[in-house]
């Protein structure tokens, strides 16, 4: 997943860090899951992107995607909360300590059921974070049962069929104000990696719906969450290479051969077309396509929405250079003088 | 520790004028009977919505002025105009401020409840009436007072939308005429409410005048009269809920998140302001976040989220939030964050009395979550505890590395107290056990959740510390003292002993129980805790004239030291005195005290709502010592 390809892979990054330094302790998922798939991401990304692993804050709600920040940068700190309520923890933290970066990792009975009244006032506040749906469209860890996501029509191993329509997270997502909205599959090596860089620059809310099949409950004939649906499903709206700020050999592409977006820090993404005028800049576009996929009954994936310039909750905040957590006593405790003169105003 | 200094100043022998007089009449001369100098109570009865609270506050802070101990309770229904509310002012020369059952003054402005609240009154009381209400039908053993609220008014406020505001004015007034208030420090009193807003103040200046003037060519004064005393020289009025809104900001918060409920939102808005104003760098850049989160489960959430990342985080809420906020509390629990949280009491549901008052959520707040848990809770009794609970209750719950509640309510949060000013914070903020880079680089590693100083309390890192080592996982109680994940039997055990050997350490962490009073060989004990405080020292003093010698233990917080207990050992019977119907601080003592003990705990129960009166206690004693 190199964006330069004839560059040899380094034995440390940027910040002389081995990959070693990013990876976590071992699953206890099932085999063949694609939340491990995702973590190895995740390692990778941060590995590449030479992040510090003190300076990120794992978050995670419950089920077995909320259990998988255990499986990657075991150097940082991380908080495996309660369910649904990633966000809440999540918001407290990025506030109290902006200047670090936050990953949390939701499933979608976490996200789209018991959690959508904090993951809508997230998207909404625009949290400068990257929030994670490893999306099986099943409860695995209370052992099968649908979750909202689970497209009309979709089959359990008993047979069971799903009789409601699908929450689309990330339709929502944009909706509401998430700023970075995309969509990939966690068998697509290419673009998750290529997402997940461009995410770590991002500074806002970075939705990324990642269907991850789950092999134990949901990988059957009739599920539309399985390895085989996905194969033959997957719609990529674009190929996607990211361009960090810091790599020396900048990709120059053929004008016309796509489109490119700039992230925060001067990063860049390039999306190759594979439809002509899709503009990821374009709410109602991307409104608009995920609703013709919906239709259409294919799994679109690729970076729907991005907009790089809407304040993050944080900006909106007017928090400055130094994190909260960093203010001293002398500043977060006003003066005598402070007290005398509010105790006048009392007389 | 030591009494709030208006009532070590109190004189402990008593001289209550008698109220049982000769009915007067609006017109009649009062010189002759006995006057009734600073000990009686006015209430006001209005329409709720009418804007009476201005002219209460003036006509408080006026016997404030004059040095007079006085207090105020505002009885408000759950609604935004239309419902009646009364407002009660308590004049006491001897310094008692709890609520007194009987006024001795009436306002009457509101038609709906005017006939009741006549009907209510002790022979020899003095009501001032709005005149179309005709009032004077109604009995013959009260004086009445018939006040033109319109016809006076309408020169004073040309705007008619100012009317009914101004009315209020009025009667202040009236009442200034007739209690002999010092007209100037009525004056002042407007200006004060009224600060800064100079036209505000000129016609609620006039409409007071033409009450008073009014009032002085058609009547005589009563014979309930303020008169001059010297108690309140520095001192200022506060409520619980701004009081501990200071705390906060001298307890250094800088996270704040919170969803609003009565009575604690305007804890949280009176927080808001102050950080505000206190809070930014030089170039207006807030040192401080404040989230209006989307509920109450969000609010607590993101406490935890903040306080694990290592700011000083809190929120405030009331009895239904407290619900929501239970898995959360339980996670903050286990997982060992800080977090600190005020509940302002009131009464049960939404569709409960949420604008009453009540001490009924010890239980769940106790024990707020899933399994085995438990939370200190520290119970202010007065605006200065608000205030220094307010920032201590920071130090607790860092040093004990759990969440913290402090157990206010909504006659200590939303009432007007008289109290000493606040003093400065004397220690440095005790921000609890947490390592270093530095720490980490001499250490090599650490263990979370290790005892290694045998107080049951590890140490921990913050997010972001630049050492290889520094991280942890937070989650519940499924891990070792490494906080890695784990389901051993033996590791669960290890660390659910460790969480009681905290438990503990925190009986002497938290505020130390005040003994309030004691008489030689007294076999009674009253224990009682916040704003029951005020009627229980009252009723002391009344079970005393009755002959009755107790001795009173005041809780200011859960979990309770040793000295509750030898308090229970050292007496025969022990009443337990608190605003709910279950007697949850009595189970609380229950659960801790020596089996042999249980037996001498009795409960002197107030639920209504209303705050309680000495009254209540001292009938309840003396019926229980009478079996």
């Amino acid at each position: 997943m190199a964006t330069t390809p004839t560059a040899p892979t380094p034995k440390t990054n940027r910040i002389g860090l081995q990959v070693m330094d990013y990876r976590g302790s071992k699953s206890t998922l099932c085999a063949g899951c694609g939340h491990n798939a995702i973590s190895e991401r995740i390692i990778d990304a941060f590995y590449e992107m030479g992040i510090e692993p003190e300076t990120v804050a794992k978050l995670s709600g419950i089920g077995c995607s909320s259990k998988s920040p255990a499986y990657f940068l075991s150097r940082s700190h991380s908080f495996n909360s309660v369910h649904g309520r990633m966000p809440a923890i999540a918001t407290g933290a990025a506030v109290a300590n902006h200047k670090m970066i936050s990953i949390g990792v939701s499933g979608d009975g976490d996200t789209a059921s018991i959690g959508m009244g904090q993951f809508v006032h997230l998207m909404r506040r625009n949290l400068p974070m990257i929030y994670i749906i490893e999306d099986n469209g099943v409860y695995g860890l209370t052992k099968g049962q649908f979750s909202a996501t689970a497209d009309l029509g979709s089959k359990l191993k008993s047979g069971l069929a799903n009789e409601l329509p699908a929450i689309d997270t990330c339709a929502l997502a944009i909706e509401l104000g998430a700023t970075f909205v995309a969509r990939s599959f966690s068998g697509d090596k290419k673009q998750l990696s290529a997402l997940l860089k461009a995410a770590i620059v991002h500074k806002g809310t970075v939705l990324l719906d990642v269907i991850s099949p789950c092999v134990t409950f949901n990988d059957h004939e009739g599920s539309t969450k399985s390895y085989k649906f996905m194969k033959d499903h997957e719609e990529p709206l674009h190929d996607i290479n990211f361009v960090p700020v810091f790599d020396e050999i900048d990709v120059e592409y053929e004008p016309g051969s796509g489109v490119d977006v700039t992230l925060h820090d001067g990063s860049r993404m390039h999306l190759s077309k594979l439809e002509e005028d899709y503009d990821p800049t374009s709410r109602i576009g991307a409104l608009t396509r995920l609703a013709q996929a919906r239709e259409k009954e294919e799994v679109l994936t690729g970076l729907f929405y991005l907009n790089s310039s809407a304040p993050s909750f944080t900006d909106l905040l007017g928090l400055g250079d130094t994190a909260l957590v960093h203010q001293p006593e002398s500043v977060t405790r006003p003066g005598k003088a402070v007290l005398d003169a509010i105790m006048e105003e009392y007389r | 520790m030591r009494l709030e200094p208006c009532l070590r100043k109190r004189r402990v022998t008593f001289s209550m004028a008698s109220t049982e007089v000769a009915p007067g009449t609006g017109t009649g001369n009062h010189a002759t009977e006995d006057m009734v100098v600073n000990n009686f109570s006015i209430k006001v009865a209005t329409v709720n919505g009418s804007g009476s609270q201005s002219a209460n506050a003036i006509l408080m802070r006026t016997v404030f002025l004059m040095g007079v101990p006085v207090s105020g309770k505002n009885l408000f229904p759950s609604n935004i105009a239309g419902l009646p509310t009364w407002f009660t002012i308590r004049v006491s020369k001897d310094g008692y401020v709890a609520r007194k059952h009987d006024s001795e003054i009436l306002v009457s402005m509101n038609p709906e409840s005017a006939t009741e609240d006549v009907t209510n009154l002790k022979p020899g009381a003095v009501v001032v009436y709005d005149e179309p209400l005709k009032l004077d039908t109604l009995r013959a053993d009260v004086s009445f007072f018939a006040i033109p609220f319109d016809k006076l008014v309408a020169p004073v406020a040309p705007e008619p939308k100012l009317r009914k505001l101004l009315r209020n004015m009025i009667y202040v007034g009236v009442l200034g005429y007739l209690l002999q208030l010092e007209q100037a420090e009525l004056e002042t009193a407007i200006s004060k409410q009224f600060y800064g807003k100079k036209r505000a103040t000129e016609i609620n200046v006039a409409a007071a005048r033409a009450g008073y003037e009014y009032a002085a060519a058609n009547f005589q004064p009563v014979r309930f009269k303020v008169e001059r005393m010297n108690e309140n020289a520095g001192k200022i009025i506060i409520d619980g809920n701004a009081a501990g809104a200071l705390g906060a900001l001298f307890g250094g918060v800088t996270f704040v998140s919170w969803y609003p409920i009565t009575p604690s939102s305007s804890l949280i808005e009176d927080l808001i302001d102050l950080l505000k104003e206190h809070r930014r760098e030089a170039d207006g850049t807030p040192t401080y976040a404040v989230v209006q989160a989307e509920d109450e489960l969000a609010a607590i959430g993101m406490v935890l989220g903040a306080s694990w990342a290592g700011a000083r985080a809190m929120t405030a809420t009331a009895g239904p939030g407290i619900s929501l906020m239970g898995e959360f509390a339980g996670l903050g629990y286990y997982a060992e964050i800080p977090a600190v949280v005020w509940n302002v009491q009131r009464v049960g549901p939404s569709t409960g009395l949420p604008t009453r008052t009540q001490q009924a959520d010890l239980l769940s707040t106790a024990f707020l979550s899933h399994g085995d848990a438990k939370h200190p809770m520290l119970l202010p009794a007065s605006m200065k505890e608000c205030f220094e609970f307010g920032y201590t209750v920071f130090d607790v719950a860092e040093r004990l590395q759990t969440p913290v509640f402090v157990l206010s309510d909504l006659d200590l949060g939303m009432n007007n107290w008289v109290s000493e000013p606040f003093d400065y914070p004397e220690v440095k903020l005790d921000r609890g056990k947490v390592l270093s880079k530095e720490d980490l680089d001499r250490l090599g590693s650490f263990a979370r959740y290790k005892d290694v100083d045998g107080d049951g309390i590890g140490w921990r890192t913050l997010p972001g510390t630049k050492h290889p080592n520094a991280a942890w996982f937070a989650r519940g109680s499924g891990h070792n003292e490494r906080a890695q994940y784990s389901e051993r039997p033996e590791d669960y055990v290890n660390n659910m002993d460790r969480l009681n050997r905290k438990w503990e350490t925190a009986r002497d962490v938290v505020p130390a129980p005040v003994l309030e009073r004691t008489t030689p060989g007294a076999k009674i004990g009253i224990i009682a805790f916040g704003s029951s405080h005020w009627a229980t020292v009252e009723s002391v003093d009344e079970l005393a004239k009755k002959g009755t010698a107790v001795d009173y233990l005041r809780l200011r917080a859960y979990p309770f030291n040793k000295v509750v207990a030898e308090f229970i050992a050292t007496h025969d019977r022990v009443y337990v005195v608190e605003q709910n119907r279950d007697a949850q601080m009595l189970q609380l003592l229950k659960m801790d005290v020596d089996a042999a003990e249980v037996v001498k705990l009795r409960s002197v129960l107030h639920y209504d709502g209303h705050p309680l009166e000495a009254e209540t206690i001292t009938n309840s004693i003396a019926q229980q010592e009478a079996k």
